[in-house]
């Protein structure tokens, strides 16, 4: 390949059936991975499948596997992740292909509910707010998860749940985690059954494949780890089931 | 609330409790294992014979304390481990799992015991 040629390996085909198909793309200044999987479907190829929406890396929407590693194919730029013009993409890992680099993330947010992951008001609109101070502890360990925009590039690069498919994931127990420090939610005991266990906080090893992939820096194996800590007090009072 | 979540195949409160028991055997351990070494260097400076080991913690009541915790401390941490590593690695049901890691825990409790016991008498009877 010349200087201005990259070679891009793409993944054809459903999550069963299919292969990686070689296409050139011109090589351009500040080019990033989604420009290039754009250049294929509007120049050579007009039935890849693929997702993205903001392009600016706020809606969370357009990671693939980029050589080997999840991340957003938005703000990746070209000359970081290909430096010897050869680029690998192909959908994320642990979840089903829908088609090409589309996968279906379904039982990803599942995974949030099944962690307890929305908030129990304990308030109505009568109340007075609930005053939380920025300087609180459990504030600020909320503050630390509560940036995540549900990507899936965490959930991707976690090797637990490559091979144990019931695991909740990075993502999901951060979720968790950041309700736990809410001062106003009225559903831990019920958080805390849910993350706790074999398919949950206790199923992490702290390998922290999902704090290396994060595109927006956050700490899920500290969340988690945090999630264990509360489950074993929960355990010691005797709240867990 | 949500539905009842189906997909806890185990006792939450037990998994949350031997996680917590085999952090804080961890804690023990840690500190357990330098002292351990420490030894070893100082009982391999003149040579390591049997006599010389026996001769120095042998009877010691504190020694025979210490290696009694350190003893416990495996024998709660190590099964916890072995317990986690069957049942990712292993196609074994929870129950056998349970079962094999119950027995590692005797057999290393038995056996460390043993040794401590026995090293107390000798050191003891020196």
């Amino acid at each position: 390949m010349s200087e201005d040629t990259l070679t891009v390996s793409v993944w054809r085909g459903d999550g069963e059936k299919g292969s990686y198909v070689d296409y050139e793309v011109p090589r351009m200044e500040s080019q990033t991975v989604l420009d290039v999987i754009t250049y294929i479907q509007r120049r050579l190829d007009n039935s890849l499948s693929y997702r993205y929406a903001c392009r600016v890396g706020m809606c969370g929407s357009c990671a693939m596997t980029i050589n080997g590693k999840p991340r957003w194919t938005c703000r990746t730029h070209v000359s970081k992740v290909a430096p010897d013009g050869k680029l690998t993409v192909g959908p994320l890992r642990s979840m089903n292909v829908v088609k090409d680099l589309s996968v279906e993330m379904t039982e990803f947010f599942d995974k949030w509910a099944r962690a307890e992951g929305k908030f129990h008001p304990t308030k109505t609109r009568n109340d007075d707010f609930e005053k939380v101070s920025p300087s609180d502890r459990k504030r600020k360990q909320a503050s630390a998860g509560i940036e995540c925009i549900g990507c899936g590039v965490c959930y991707s690069a976690c090797d637990v749940v490559s091979w144990k498919s019931d695991y909740l994931g990075p993502a999901a127990l951060n979720r968790a985690w950041t309700l736990v420090n809410d001062a106003r939610d009225g559903g831990q005991k019920a958080r805390l059954q849910a993350v706790a266990g074999d398919a949950g906080c206790h199923a992490c090893h702290s390998q922290q494949g999902c704090v290396e992939g994060c595109p927006k820096h956050l700490n899920p194996t500290a969340s988690i780890a945090g999630l264990k800590r509360a489950a074993a007090m929960a355990a010691l009072k005797g709240d867990l089931k | 609330m949500s539905a009842p979540n189906d997909i806890q195949s185990r006792n939450v409160q037990t998994e949350a409790r031997l996680w917590l028991a085999q952090r804080v055997s961890a804690m023990i351990l840690g500190l357990a294992v330098v002292v351990h070494l420490g030894t070893i260097i100082v009982a391999v400076q003149g040579g390591l014979s049997a006599a010389e080991i026996v001769g120095r913690i042998g009877g010691n009541p504190l020694w025979t304390a210490f290696y009694a915790v350190f003893v416990l401390a495996i024998a709660v941490h190590a099964p916890i481990g072995l317990r986690s590593i069957l049942n990712e690695m292993t196609a074994l049901s929870p129950r056998r799992v349970d079962l094999l890691c119950f027995i590692a825990a005797a057999f290393l409790a038995v056996m460390g015991y043993r040794v401590v016991r026995d090293f107390y008498l000798i050191g003891g009877a020196a």
